[in-house]
């Protein structure tokens, strides 16, 4: 059965003639433990596709499921135990003026657990930073580290689905695979599944086993990172796309 | 023929824990070709492109022993002679189209600006001459762009507009800092041909400033390696990947790669000596 499963969403912004439709009738299903890519260019609404599903994109259309139940209206506290995301830029999506432990606190106090102090530990741990990061500011923290933080706020809930909208895109390559390795390592250790959007051709396939090629809000082609690797794609947009990244 | 000769660079900013030095001693020469300066964020490279116009500004401090522009040094020269320097014979593209483009007056109007500013002529051909360089960065329906604002472009149109408003004086050298690193993989490919058959045209030089390892490697003549402040390898951009200093194998190998499929990708170990090492000279 799948973890995830979007059935054909439409997202759109805006009404009458200011109307955009960013997302059209999408669908995909990530099976538990899977990890799955959404690549296109800018605006090709891979984004919005993930915002819908965290609620973020009040207006859609269609069918969401997370672990076998349909989403409708608001949230329930349950979905963001279950479901969270990291956002692309680790500078502007950290308070500037939370150390790292008001950060992680907070979001475990908010998810109700009581074990704050040694939780925050055990996070820190998890994506490598350790404790002497526990009381920096994020001005005190290079743009990889951020990324941990990030990270390890998103495994405060203890989460079974991780959102991954364009990780590792502000970051250096070097610190990349840092990176990479890190959610590669934690998607073993605590049985996530990943959904991950990135421009990135060979990210994606680096991480993902499927991956849906998108563009103007359409995805036009699924497969495989097998065919990926071997330039078996049907459509003439993700042959394009395929042979501008390699 | 040498363009650009820089000898000995240093950009050094005060601070309470003492002076950090950005640059340290970076010499290179540029001539009729493409030269790439890549490395990770904080080494350096792009305080290497700004210091060549004199663009650092207090309380940073910038140090050479010779910036000469075909014979001519740099350094002496006071604010006043540098505007003619800047734009009018070295260009520079910044990274992001949206920061770099004034968001309340019209693309026609800036890119008769930018002419008019070296050249002593009428509105009729500023703006001939405008429409010109925009179909030569292959914008369709240059007239309609000369009106537009630029939140109602793309990024790629954006930057390729920059790059119009940067040659329209006609420079020896184009600095372009990240000029691609905004834009899609599709209309990357677009930019760089279009900068490269310019180049190529006008006889220009081109220092092409990268974090993209394989995109200057595809894309350059030459490329500097650039650690910590200094220049740790010089190579042939064809040759990149034969690269012998660890760092640059270190960068290269921490890719992933669609060809080669691994568990795990290879992690940078950094070695202090990389810094302290003096800088390689990237002159010819």
């Amino acid at each position: 059965m799948s973890m995830i499963s979007v059935e054909n969403l439409d997202v759109w912004f805006g009404r009458g003639r200011d109307r955009v439709d960013a997302v059209k009738g999408a669908s995909f299903a990530v099976k538990r433990g899977e990890s799955f890519g959404l690549v296109g260019e800018s605006g090709s609404g891979k984004s919005t596709i993930l915002r819908a599903i965290m609620g973020l994109a009040p207006d859609w259309s269609g069918q969401i499921t997370v672990d076998g139940k349909a989403i409708s209206g608001r949230r329930e506290k349950g979905f963001y135990k279950q479901v969270q995301m990291v956002f692309q830029d680790p500078y502007a999506s950290l308070h500037p003026r939370h150390s790292v432990d008001q950060v992680l606190g907070e979001t475990l106090l908010l998810h109700g657990f009581t074990d704050i102090d040694d939780r925050v530990v055990k996070l820190l741990d998890d994506v490598g930073l350790g404790g002497k990061f526990r009381f920096r500011y994020p001005h005190q923290l290079s743009g990889g580290q951020r990324q941990r933080v990030a990270i390890a706020r998103a495994l405060a809930a203890e989460p079974e689905i991780l959102l991954l909208d364009e990780p590792t895109s502000a970051l250096d390559v070097s610190v990349q695979a840092e990176i990479l390795n890190l959610l590669a390592d934690l998607r073993v250790e605590h049985g996530l599944t990943y959904v991950m959007v990135s421009h990135d051709l060979s990210v994606v396939g680096h991480m993902c086993d499927q991956l849906a090629v998108m563009k103007d809000g359409e995805i036009v082609e699924i497969m495989a990172v097998d065919a990926l690797r071997a330039m078996k794609a049907v459509h003439p947009y993700s042959q394009h796309l395929l042979e501008a990244s390699v | 023929m040498t363009l650009l000769d820089v000898e000995n660079l240093w950009v050094k900013f005060p601070s309470r824990h003492g002076v950090f030095d950005a640059v340290r001693g970076v010499s290179f020469t540029l001539g009729k070709e493409r030269l790439g300066i890549v490395g990770e964020s904080g080494s350096g490279k792009s305080l290497t492109g700004r210091a060549i116009l004199k663009l650092i500004r207090p309380p940073g401090i910038m140090t050479a022993d010779r910036i000469s522009l075909e014979g001519d040094d740099l350094m002496p020269k006071s604010e006043r002679d540098m505007q003619a320097v800047r734009g009018q014979r070295i260009s520079m593209v910044m990274q992001d189209p949206k920061f770099s483009l004034n968001p309340v007056m019209t693309i026609g109007e800036q890119i008769m600006e930018a002419y008019q500013l070296h050249n002593a002529v009428g509105k009729k051909a500023a703006f001939a001459k405008a429409v010109e360089m925009l179909e030569a960065v292959s914008i369709r329906d240059a007239p309609r762009v000369m009106r537009a604002y630029p939140h109602e472009m793309s990024g790629g149109m954006g930057q390729r507009i920059m790059i119009a408003m940067m040659l329209i004086p006609n420079p020896q050298i184009l600095i372009a800092d990240e000029p691609t690193s905004a834009l899609d993989v599709s209309v990357q490919r677009q930019v760089l041909d279009i900068m490269d058959n310019l180049v190529k045209e006008r006889g220009m030089g081109l220092i092409f400033i990268s974090h993209d390892l394989n995109l200057v490697a595809d894309f350059c003549d030459r490329v500097l390696i650039m650690y910590a402040g200094r220049i740790v390898e010089v190579c042939d951009a064809d040759k990149l990947r034969e690269a012998k200093h660890p760092y640059t194998q270190g960068l290269l190998n921490s890719l992933p790669r669609l060809d080669e499929p691994c568990a795990r990708l290879q992690v940078l170990k950094r070695d202090p000596a990389w810094s302290e090492a003096p800088s390689v000279s990237g002159r010819i």
